[in-house]
Protein backbone atom coordinates (compact mmCIF):
# COMPACT_ATOMS: atom_id res chain seq x y z
CA UNK A 1 0.00 0.00 0.00
CA UNK A 2 2.92 2.03 1.22
CA UNK A 3 4.47 1.76 -2.46
CA UNK A 4 1.18 2.55 -4.36
CA UNK A 5 0.93 5.87 -2.15
CA UNK A 6 4.49 6.54 -3.14
CA UNK A 7 3.37 6.18 -6.82
CA UNK A 8 0.72 8.49 -6.43
CA UNK A 9 2.74 11.29 -4.79
CA UNK A 10 5.41 10.62 -7.57
CA UNK A 11 3.20 11.55 -10.02
CA UNK A 12 1.77 14.23 -8.08
CA UNK A 13 5.23 15.72 -8.56
CA UNK A 14 5.16 15.23 -11.66
CA UNK A 15 2.15 17.56 -12.51
CA UNK A 16 3.48 20.31 -10.32
CA UNK A 17 6.72 20.01 -12.27
CA UNK A 18 4.69 21.20 -15.34
CA UNK A 19 3.83 24.13 -12.90
CA UNK A 20 7.64 25.14 -12.75
CA UNK A 21 8.28 24.64 -16.03
CA UNK A 22 4.97 26.21 -17.77
CA UNK A 23 4.35 28.78 -15.04
CA UNK A 24 4.07 32.16 -16.81
CA UNK A 25 5.40 34.47 -13.95
CA UNK A 26 7.75 33.61 -11.37
CA UNK A 27 5.91 33.48 -8.21
CA UNK A 28 4.20 30.75 -10.09
CA UNK A 29 7.44 28.51 -10.02
CA UNK A 30 8.32 29.38 -6.31
CA UNK A 31 4.88 28.31 -5.18
CA UNK A 32 4.90 25.34 -7.63
CA UNK A 33 9.04 24.28 -6.43
CA UNK A 34 7.10 24.98 -2.83
CA UNK A 35 4.51 21.85 -2.90
CA UNK A 36 7.10 19.89 -4.45
CA UNK A 37 9.10 20.48 -1.35
CA UNK A 38 5.50 19.19 0.58
CA UNK A 39 5.46 16.18 -1.60
CA UNK A 40 8.91 15.28 -0.86
CA UNK A 41 8.54 15.79 3.15
CA UNK A 42 5.55 13.24 2.17
CA UNK A 43 7.46 10.81 0.19
CA UNK A 44 10.14 10.93 3.04
CA UNK A 45 7.77 9.35 5.19
CA UNK A 46 6.17 7.36 3.14
CA UNK A 47 9.46 6.03 2.65
CA UNK A 48 10.08 5.61 5.97
CA UNK A 49 7.05 3.08 5.87
CA UNK A 50 8.37 0.82 3.34
CA UNK A 51 11.01 0.40 4.78
CA UNK A 52 9.92 -0.31 8.19
CA UNK A 53 12.15 2.26 9.62
CA UNK A 54 9.77 4.92 11.17
CA UNK A 55 12.78 6.99 12.70
CA UNK A 56 12.40 8.64 8.68
CA UNK A 57 10.03 10.59 10.20
CA UNK A 58 12.25 12.83 12.02
CA UNK A 59 13.85 13.86 8.65
CA UNK A 60 10.80 14.40 7.46
CA UNK A 61 10.28 16.70 9.61
CA UNK A 62 13.77 18.27 9.36
CA UNK A 63 13.41 18.61 5.56
CA UNK A 64 9.60 20.58 6.50
CA UNK A 65 12.15 23.19 8.10
CA UNK A 66 14.79 24.07 5.39
CA UNK A 67 11.87 23.79 2.58
CA UNK A 68 11.35 27.12 2.61
CA UNK A 69 14.83 28.38 3.04
CA UNK A 70 15.00 29.43 -0.75
CA UNK A 71 11.68 30.64 -0.74
CA UNK A 72 12.48 33.00 2.09
CA UNK A 73 15.59 33.96 -0.32
CA UNK A 74 13.70 34.25 -3.11
CA UNK A 75 10.88 37.18 -1.55
CA UNK A 76 13.78 38.56 -0.17
CA UNK A 77 15.70 39.23 -3.37
CA UNK A 78 11.86 40.08 -5.17
CA UNK A 79 11.01 42.59 -2.72
CA UNK A 80 14.38 44.56 -2.03
CA UNK A 81 16.89 43.84 -5.17
CA UNK A 82 19.33 42.34 -3.24
CA UNK A 83 19.95 39.91 -0.09
CA UNK A 84 22.22 41.44 2.49
CA UNK B 1 10.65 -0.07 -8.67
CA UNK B 2 8.32 1.88 -10.27
CA UNK B 3 8.32 4.84 -7.48
CA UNK B 4 12.57 5.20 -9.02
CA UNK B 5 11.57 5.28 -12.42
CA UNK B 6 9.35 7.97 -12.10
CA UNK B 7 11.74 9.89 -10.04
CA UNK B 8 14.30 9.30 -12.02
CA UNK B 9 12.34 10.92 -15.19
CA UNK B 10 11.68 14.05 -12.88
CA UNK B 11 15.36 14.20 -12.13
CA UNK B 12 15.68 14.22 -16.37
CA UNK B 13 12.98 16.11 -16.84
CA UNK B 14 14.30 18.84 -14.48
CA UNK B 15 17.70 18.89 -16.27
CA UNK B 16 16.02 19.37 -19.28
CA UNK B 17 13.87 22.38 -18.18
CA UNK B 18 16.89 23.87 -16.04
CA UNK B 19 19.08 23.94 -19.69
CA UNK B 20 16.43 25.37 -21.69
CA UNK B 21 15.29 27.92 -19.71
CA UNK B 22 16.66 32.14 -20.59
CA UNK B 23 15.24 33.29 -17.24
CA UNK B 24 18.09 32.69 -14.89
CA UNK B 25 16.44 32.60 -11.30
CA UNK B 26 13.58 29.98 -13.17
CA UNK B 27 16.37 27.60 -13.62
CA UNK B 28 17.77 28.35 -10.03
CA UNK B 29 14.84 27.30 -8.83
CA UNK B 30 14.16 24.33 -10.82
CA UNK B 31 17.77 23.50 -9.97
CA UNK B 32 16.11 23.39 -6.26
CA UNK B 33 13.23 21.34 -6.71
CA UNK B 34 16.02 18.84 -8.86
CA UNK B 35 17.85 18.42 -5.46
CA UNK B 36 15.00 18.06 -3.46
CA UNK B 37 13.62 15.01 -5.52
CA UNK B 38 18.03 13.51 -5.98
CA UNK B 39 16.89 13.81 -2.15
CA UNK B 40 14.28 11.17 -1.92
CA UNK B 41 16.61 9.07 -4.43
CA UNK B 42 19.00 8.77 -1.67
CA UNK B 43 16.53 7.88 0.36
CA UNK B 44 15.51 5.24 -1.12
CA UNK B 45 19.45 4.03 -1.59
CA UNK B 46 19.21 4.24 2.53
CA UNK B 47 21.71 6.87 2.07
CA UNK B 48 20.15 9.15 4.67
CA UNK B 49 23.34 11.45 5.18
CA UNK B 50 23.92 11.72 1.90
CA UNK B 51 20.45 13.03 1.48
CA UNK B 52 20.83 15.38 4.21
CA UNK B 53 23.60 17.12 2.86
CA UNK B 54 21.91 17.03 -0.85
CA UNK B 55 18.71 18.30 0.74
CA UNK B 56 20.36 21.13 2.89
CA UNK B 57 23.08 22.19 0.01
CA UNK B 58 21.28 21.37 -2.89
CA UNK B 59 17.99 22.80 -2.34
CA UNK B 60 18.93 24.87 0.41
CA UNK B 61 22.02 26.64 0.42
CA UNK B 62 22.75 27.00 -3.42
CA UNK B 63 19.36 28.52 -4.26
CA UNK B 64 20.16 31.28 -2.28
CA UNK B 65 23.72 31.48 -3.08
CA UNK B 66 22.60 31.77 -6.86
CA UNK B 67 20.21 34.23 -6.51
CA UNK B 68 22.78 36.37 -4.26
CA UNK B 69 25.08 35.98 -7.42
CA UNK B 70 21.49 36.88 -9.41
CA UNK B 71 21.42 40.28 -7.32
CA UNK B 72 24.71 41.35 -8.05
CA UNK B 73 25.04 40.44 -11.59
CA UNK B 74 22.17 39.85 -14.54
CA UNK B 75 18.87 37.82 -14.75
CA UNK B 76 18.44 37.47 -18.57
CA UNK B 77 20.67 35.36 -20.35
CA UNK B 78 23.24 37.34 -22.45
CA UNK B 79 22.17 37.18 -26.46
CA UNK B 80 19.50 35.10 -25.49
CA UNK B 81 17.06 36.09 -28.29
CA UNK B 82 19.93 35.85 -31.13
CA UNK B 83 21.02 32.70 -30.77
CA UNK B 84 17.99 31.02 -31.99
CA UNK B 85 17.39 32.68 -35.43
CA UNK B 86 20.76 30.96 -36.62
CA UNK B 87 19.28 30.83 -40.28
CA UNK B 88 20.07 34.14 -42.59
CA UNK B 89 19.59 34.89 -45.97
CA UNK B 90 23.14 34.26 -46.49
CA UNK B 91 24.90 31.51 -48.11
CA UNK B 92 28.30 31.66 -46.18
CA UNK B 93 26.74 32.02 -42.98
CA UNK B 94 23.89 29.20 -43.65
CA UNK B 95 26.90 26.85 -44.08
CA UNK B 96 28.12 28.12 -41.10
CA UNK B 97 25.63 27.19 -39.15
CA UNK B 98 25.08 23.49 -40.68
CA UNK B 99 28.40 23.28 -40.24
CA UNK B 100 28.54 23.98 -36.40
CA UNK B 101 25.33 22.30 -35.83
CA UNK B 102 26.77 18.96 -37.21
CA UNK B 103 30.15 19.27 -35.69
CA UNK B 104 28.29 19.57 -32.15
CA UNK B 105 25.97 16.98 -32.92
CA UNK B 106 29.03 14.64 -33.57
CA UNK B 107 30.79 15.43 -30.22
CA UNK B 108 27.82 14.88 -28.40
CA UNK B 109 27.16 11.25 -29.89
CA UNK B 110 30.71 10.21 -29.63
CA UNK B 111 30.93 11.45 -26.19
CA UNK B 112 27.29 10.05 -25.05
CA UNK B 113 29.01 6.65 -26.96
CA UNK B 114 32.01 6.68 -25.01
CA UNK B 115 30.21 7.21 -21.74
CA UNK B 116 27.60 4.32 -22.16
CA UNK B 117 30.61 2.06 -23.74
CA UNK B 118 32.40 2.75 -20.22
CA UNK B 119 29.26 1.55 -18.59
CA UNK B 120 29.19 -1.59 -20.22
CA UNK B 121 31.30 -3.73 -18.36
CA UNK B 122 30.00 -2.21 -14.86
CA UNK B 123 28.31 -4.96 -12.17
CA UNK B 124 24.60 -4.79 -12.17
CA UNK B 125 22.90 -2.44 -9.30
CA UNK B 126 22.76 -4.72 -6.52
CA UNK B 127 24.94 -7.25 -7.73
CA UNK B 128 26.16 -9.10 -4.59
CA UNK B 129 29.81 -10.32 -6.33
CA UNK B 130 30.28 -6.47 -7.50
CA UNK B 131 33.98 -5.39 -6.61
CA UNK B 132 32.41 -2.58 -4.07
CA UNK B 133 30.64 -5.09 -2.19
CA UNK B 134 33.86 -8.18 -1.71
CA UNK B 135 36.35 -6.21 -0.25
CA UNK B 136 36.23 -3.76 2.66
CA UNK B 137 32.21 -3.48 3.23
CA UNK B 138 31.49 -7.15 4.60
CA UNK B 139 33.84 -5.43 7.61
CA UNK B 140 31.60 -2.61 7.59
CA UNK B 141 29.01 -4.12 7.56
CA UNK B 142 29.90 -7.08 10.49
CA UNK B 143 32.19 -4.76 12.58
CA UNK B 144 31.19 -0.93 12.50
CA UNK B 145 28.61 -1.19 15.21
CA UNK B 146 31.26 -2.54 17.74
CA UNK B 147 33.92 -0.49 16.30
CA UNK B 148 32.55 2.27 16.22
CA UNK B 149 29.34 2.37 17.93
CA UNK B 150 27.18 4.24 15.07
CA UNK B 151 24.37 2.71 13.75
CA UNK B 152 24.63 3.48 10.10
CA UNK B 153 27.22 1.88 8.02
CA UNK B 154 27.37 5.03 6.01
CA UNK B 155 27.50 7.62 8.71
CA UNK B 156 30.37 5.17 10.19
CA UNK B 157 32.55 5.04 6.99
CA UNK B 158 32.15 9.15 6.80
CA UNK B 159 32.69 10.01 10.02
CA UNK B 160 35.08 7.23 11.86
CA UNK B 161 36.69 5.17 8.83
CA UNK B 162 37.50 7.79 6.48
CA UNK B 163 37.21 10.67 9.30
CA UNK B 164 40.25 12.41 8.10
CA UNK B 165 38.96 12.32 4.37
CA UNK B 166 35.61 14.24 5.72
CA UNK B 167 38.06 16.49 7.65
CA UNK B 168 39.69 17.46 4.67
CA UNK B 169 36.79 18.03 3.09
CA UNK B 170 35.18 19.92 5.65
CA UNK B 171 38.40 22.16 5.24
CA UNK B 172 37.45 22.85 1.59
CA UNK B 173 33.53 23.65 2.07
CA UNK B 174 34.57 25.78 5.31
CA UNK B 175 37.14 27.56 2.88
CA UNK B 176 34.66 28.27 0.24
CA UNK B 177 32.52 29.60 3.02
CA UNK B 178 34.66 32.15 3.67
CA UNK B 179 35.29 32.90 0.10
CA UNK B 180 31.65 33.39 -0.73
CA UNK B 181 31.12 35.66 2.67
CA UNK B 182 34.14 37.95 1.54
CA UNK B 183 32.29 38.43 -1.99
CA UNK B 184 28.60 39.06 -0.64
CA UNK B 185 29.59 41.28 1.99
CA UNK B 186 28.89 44.97 1.22
CA UNK B 187 31.07 47.15 0.03
CA UNK B 188 32.87 49.73 2.33
CA UNK B 189 32.30 53.25 -0.20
Amino acid sequence: MFDVAGIVVALAVLLVIYRVIKGPRICDRVLAVNAIGTKTVVLLALIGFMYERPQFLDIALVYALINFIATIAFLKYREMGRLD
Amino acid sequence: MALDLILLIIIVICAFAAVQMRDLLSAALVLGACSLIMAVIWTRLNAVDVAFTEASVGAGITTVLMIAALSRTRRGEEGGEERDMGWVHDGAANKRFIFRHIAMLIVVLVTMGVLIYGTMDMPDFGDPDAPAHTHVARRYIEKSREETGVKNFVTAVLVSYRGYDTLGETTVIFTAGIAVVLLLRKQRR
